[in-house]
């Protein structure tokens, strides 16, 4: 089996790391080899955090290479810019449709436009999913990252059955219910934009 | 499942890993201070209630507990920072002199790269100096079971010994077999013997002894077998250890690894037949060439090290294929992207902020330290002017004043005063200083993630605590104006600063609000502060406080959900544009 390369990237404060957590868990409970590890600064929240996993066979790195992540879920879209290097060409990045203004210490300078644009001009391909509005359609601003990792999902050689247990024994109880149903969404939200995809050629 | 549940397979990162190590290897103390990346292997060993743990005031006594508890003949651990190690290196030098009694390990994380670090330095370097063997893992497996295996060299040969983990190492997390608590059946006690406990009076015999220990040692070292041997197809031999032993495995499949686990003493016969049998031997180390450099002053000379591999900065797989395999970087295109950073910031309502605000106004020069508020030297605070290590604030200022500069002010965090700042203190009042030092006290180790200390009241493992009493402290010490103010009141903060400023001889001021993760904080409810737009004529004072809940963009905002409601911009606005949410 070859190893399979994933990136998550984000704001800290975002959920990016929990959300790795996850990820590895779901990899351990079904592949022999899970390597993670995740790269950020002194910052509470706020800064550029980027979690790295990597699984299948032969894997000693934790660390995946510029050029060779399969897939890279952006939680925010500079963020995308910021690690869009590391996906192989033709990879894909998934973009959470989230803006957040970085705090600026110097002169101000407004949000970049023209993202999807240069992202799309590398040879990348790109899906904007709309977390955010499909979790404020749940009642829970919070659970956008259920949502990315549904999506995710979709995308990697790993089950819905180990999704469902690693889901259930993380999350607390109270908000078990929510969170799968976000986890839910988030699967059939990828399905048919893979669908739409293929259709597209 | 559990920490505590055996023969499982359980993802760990490196640190959860050696914590768990020290479980299973039985042992029966273990003490540190927070400093990344370390910090989470002793928040880890508090879990295991068959482990007494605790925080110590610094590295040093938290080394000096552990030697305690070895000299017993009990298994004792400390792990810090490698910065820590600096500080503990008084007694780490000498321990090795008389030797333990029950297995010694103390845990140095380095950090290449200086993620969260003030400096790059490769400690391995220190076990060489303390004499002491080195143990060093690559993975969350190996971190687990090199802990057992740096406890044996330790009672096998009577000495400490030094397990050095990496950033990498540490925050990784990988699958580990965990394994069953043994316990230790060493039973050699401490019995009364001036000769070898009383090392400086018989250093010199001690010294001997110490160095025919080394010598047995390193002969040990020959056939040690996790100094692996993994042959290979290729003409290229790889010696290497930690993290780097992970990238290079992936990037050289058919080469022949020798992969030491002891890194100090090196096995000199091993290695020499290594080089002998390849044609090429390519030294792969983080930070500096200490293999390289024992290897060629044997005259091996068919290695390759730092002529081609970087001295400093983290290792990864991109680099290490671009030194050896020559191949090209992949094409970052982000620069042709105009990305704006994301600079760390104090968080917002972080009472630091406050300090930081009625010093600028006082126009200051301020010292400082380590800690979360080291970020206030960043614009738009640009409010502190010095920062090098631990505790060395106040005798900065001290030291500025005798030379000649006025208005020096130290500021130092409540936890990094009792690790180290308190000496000073002493000495300015011994000594007939002026200075003026602010204590910004948050009730909490603020940087490394919210651990408790001696003046919090709580211990590592949860337990209450006596709460060190630190305005009867810094009396106690001689200092006569000692005020407590409150960041979040400008005014207040402002004239504590001033009426220290005047006042003859020693002051200190000590900031009385709780950090916004301090145990307690997160959860008391908070009333965030808009923005009128009526009133707003869009000045951009409150956006110069350097607060992230204030929104950059022409219109200011107030970012609801992470504004504490401390009050800061709306003091700072002079249009009363900014008022409580609710309050109109």
């Amino acid at each position: 089996m070859p190893v399979t390369n994933v990136l998550l990237c984000g704001v800290g404060g975002q959920g990016v790391l929990l959300a790795g957590e996850v990820l590895a868990l779901v990899a351990a409970e079904e592949k022999a080899e899970v390597k993670q590890t995740e790269v950020h600064g002194v910052a509470q929240r706020g800064g550029s955090v980027v979690s790295h996993l990597r699984f299948g066979e032969g894997v000693y790195s934790p660390i995946v290479r510029t050029g060779e992540a399969d897939i890279l879920l952006a939680f925010e879209r500079l963020e995308a810019v910021r690690y869009g290097h590391y996906v192989k060409r033709g990879g894909l990045i998934l973009i959470n449709d989230v803006e957040i203004m970085p705090g600026q210490i110097g002169e101000y300078k407004p949000y970049p436009t023209g993202i999807m644009e240069f992202l799309s001009g590398k040879g990348l391909r790109l899906q904007l999913i709309p977390a955010a509005a499909e979790a404020k359609a749940l009642g829970n601003i919070r659970v956008s990252s259920l949502i990315l990792l549904g999506v995710l999902s979709v995308y990697l050689d790993l089950s819905p059955k180990a999704w469902d247990a690693v889901i259930r024994r993380r999350i607390p109880e109270r908000l078990l219910e929510v969170n799968l149903k976000a986890f839910q969404t988030g699967v059939e939200l990828g399905r048919s934009r893979a669908e739409a995809a293929v259709a597209e050629g | 499942m559990t920490l505590t549940s055996p023969d499982r397979r359980m993802l760990m990162a490196g640190n959860t890993a050696i914590a768990r190590g020290a479980y299973e290897a039985g042992v029966y103390f273990a003490s540190g201070y927070p400093g990344t990346p370390s910090t989470e292997i002793l928040e880890n060993i508090a879990h295991y209630p068959e482990i007494r743990s605790q925080w110590a005031a610094n590295e040093k006594v938290a080394f000096d507990e552990a030697m305690g508890v070895a000299l017993s003949g009990k298994r004792a651990l400390c792990s810090m920072k490698y910065v820590g190690l600096n500080v503990a290196s008084d007694s780490f030098m000498v321990f090795p002199f008389a030797g333990t009694l029950g297995g010694f390990v103390v845990i140095s994380a380095d950090d290449p790269g200086m993620y969260s670090s003030q400096n790059e330095q490769d400690n391995r370097y220190l076990a060489r100096m303390a004499q002491v063997p080195m143990i060093e893992p690559s993975d969350p497996q190996e971190a687990k079971d090199y802990v057992k295996l740096a406890f044996e060299l330790s009672e096998m040969f009577s000495t400490p010994v030094l397990y050095r983990t990496s950033m990498r190492v540490s925050h990784s997390k990988g699958i580990v077999s965990l394994g069953e608590r043994g316990e230790n059946t060493n039973e050699r006690r401490f019995v009364k013997d001036v000769p070898n406990w009383v090392v400086p009076i018989f250093a010199k015999a001690l010294r001997a002894k110490l160095d025919a220990k080394m010598e047995r040692l390193t002969a040990f070292a020959e056939s040690y077998p996790f100094n692996r041997l993994e042959e290979g197809r290729s003409e290229i031999g790889i010696i290497t250890s930690g993290a780097s032993y992970t990238y290079a495995k992936e990037l050289f499949p058919e080469a022949s690894f020798l992969k030491l686990a002891l890194t100090n003493p090196l096995p000199r016969q091993k290695i020499s037949d290594f080089c002998a049998r390849h044609e090429v031997v390519y030294v792969i180390e983080e930070l500096e060439p200490f293999l390289e450099e024992q290897i060629r002053a044997w005259g091996i000379t068919n290695i390759v090290g730092k002529e081609r591999l970087p001295r400093s900065g983290e290792y990864n797989p991109d680099i290490l294929a671009q030194a050896l395999l020559g191949e090209q970087a992949v094409d970052d295109f982000t620069s042709e992207f105009d990305l704006i950073a994301r600079p760390p910031q104090l968080c917002p309502g972080c009472p630091h902020r406050g300090a930081y605000l009625a010093l600028k106004k006082a126009g200051v020069l301020v010292t400082g330290d380590i800690g979360c508020y080291t970020l206030g030297a960043l614009p738009p605070l640009g409010a502190m002017h010095t920062s090098f290590c631990m505790g060395s604030s106040i005798g900065h200022a001290f030291g500025f004043e005798l030379g000649g500069m006025d208005k020096v002010v130290a500021v130092m965090g409540d936890s990094t005063f009792i690790h180290g700042g308190i000496p000073s203190l002493i000495d300015v009042v011994y000594n007939g200083g002026n200075t003026t030092t602010v204590i910004l006290d948050n009730r909490t180790t603020g940087m490394t993630g919210h651990q408790e200390h001696p003046a919090t009241g709580m211990t590592l493992q949860g337990e209450e605590a006596p709460r060190l009493d630190l305005v009867a402290l810094i009396r106690a010490i001689g200092v006569k104006h000692v005020q407590v103010a409150d960041p979040f009141r400008q005014k207040e903060m402002f004239q504590a600063v001033q009426e220290a400023l005047q006042h003859e001889g020693p002051s200190v001021i000590l900031t009385n609000r709780p950090c916004i993760f301090a145990r307690g904080e997160k959860d008391r409810p908070k009333t965030p502060y808009v923005i009128r737009e009526d009133k707003c004529t869009q000045c951009g004072a409150c956006q110069r406080l350097g607060c992230p809940g204030v929104l950059p963009g022409k219109e200011p905002r107030i970012d609801e959900v992470v504004c504490t409601g401390c009050s800061l911009c709306a003091q700072a606005c002079k249009f009363d544009a900014i008022v409580l949410k609710g309050v109109v």
